[in-house]
């Protein structure tokens, strides 16, 4: 059940996630995406303006 | 040992794909949000055209630049916060009017937020921008490009590096980042007015 040292964090995702093979990508693919969503719509919009990428004022 | 390094491992591969998303996020997925916010301007152009005082985050008006095809067609609002300049490029509150003596001066973002100023590196003497004000319709030519530092402030005197000195003439100023994707420098895009077309009024 816990993380193993052979397979830190993946490998034990893998092993936790329960059904077939299918089942499991499928589960896989959806947790991704919401990681994916989470990170997109409010931890980069949080990011971005400590990010000096594109100034693009004068100024003192 | 083998068990941290696998740890590592995976954390660095997880870092790297996250900062490849964050990559990706910067150059296209900050560009929804202004694409959104300029719709909501150019709706502001269309229905109240003639405000009777500019505040800070109203439309000023449009500005199309030929050299980069008829679609290049972005709304100016009134400000150069960064709140501001994700909506679309900024006009510097106390800079000249459209076509009024003195500096017009506006900013854009380069790579980000649509990237309105992408391109103005490309710009030559001689090229047309044209500003859609809504009283009348203002062509300024390109006259010089320089990069400048960001101290430099001067590029957005009434008279570009001369400050102080009373303007004679209607000028337009461009700045953004220079190089691309970086915050080091400025380029500074010049023009003076050389055309102007009233709007009919009805």
């Amino acid at each position: 059940m816990f993380p193993e040292a052979r397979d830190p964090m993946y490998g034990w995702i893998w092993r936790v996630i329960p059904g077939g093979i299918w089942v499991k990508l499928v589960t896989v693919l959806l947790l991704s995406s919401l990681a994916g969503v989470v990170l997109w719509y409010v931890v980069f919009p949080m990011l971005e303006p400590h990010v000096p990428l594109d100034q693009v004022t004068v100024g003192r | 040992m083998r068990a941290l390094l696998r740890a590592c491992g995976e954390l660095s591969v997880t870092a790297g794909l996250v900062m490849l998303l964050f990559c990706a996020y910067l150059l296209w997925g900050t560009s929804s949000y202004t694409e959104w916010y300029q719709r909501i301007l150019k709706r502001q152009l269309q229905e109240t055209p003639k405000l009777a005082k500019l505040d800070i985050g109203d439309a000023v008006g449009l500005i199309r630049i030929p050299r980069f095809g008829r679609d290049y067609e972005y709304a100016i609002l009134e400000g150069v916060g960064s709140e501001h300049l994700r909506r679309g490029p900024g006009h510097y509150p106390g800079t000249a009017l459209p076509g009024k003596v003195g500096n017009f001066v506006l900013s854009g973002h380069r790579t980000t937020y649509a990237a309105p100023f992408n391109r103005i590196d490309e710009l030559r003497r001689g090229d047309d921008i044209v500003i859609e004000a809504p009283e009348a319709r203002y062509t300024y030519r390109v006259s010089g490009k320089q990069v400048v530092y960001p101290t430099d402030v001067d590029v957005v005197a009434p008279v570009p590096s001369h400050p102080g000195e009373r303007p004679s003439q209607a000028l337009i100023t461009l700045t953004t980042c220079h190089p691309e994707y970086s915050a080091r420098q400025r380029l500074v895009v010049f023009g003076v007015l050389s055309g102007k077309r009233e709007r009919r009024t009805d």
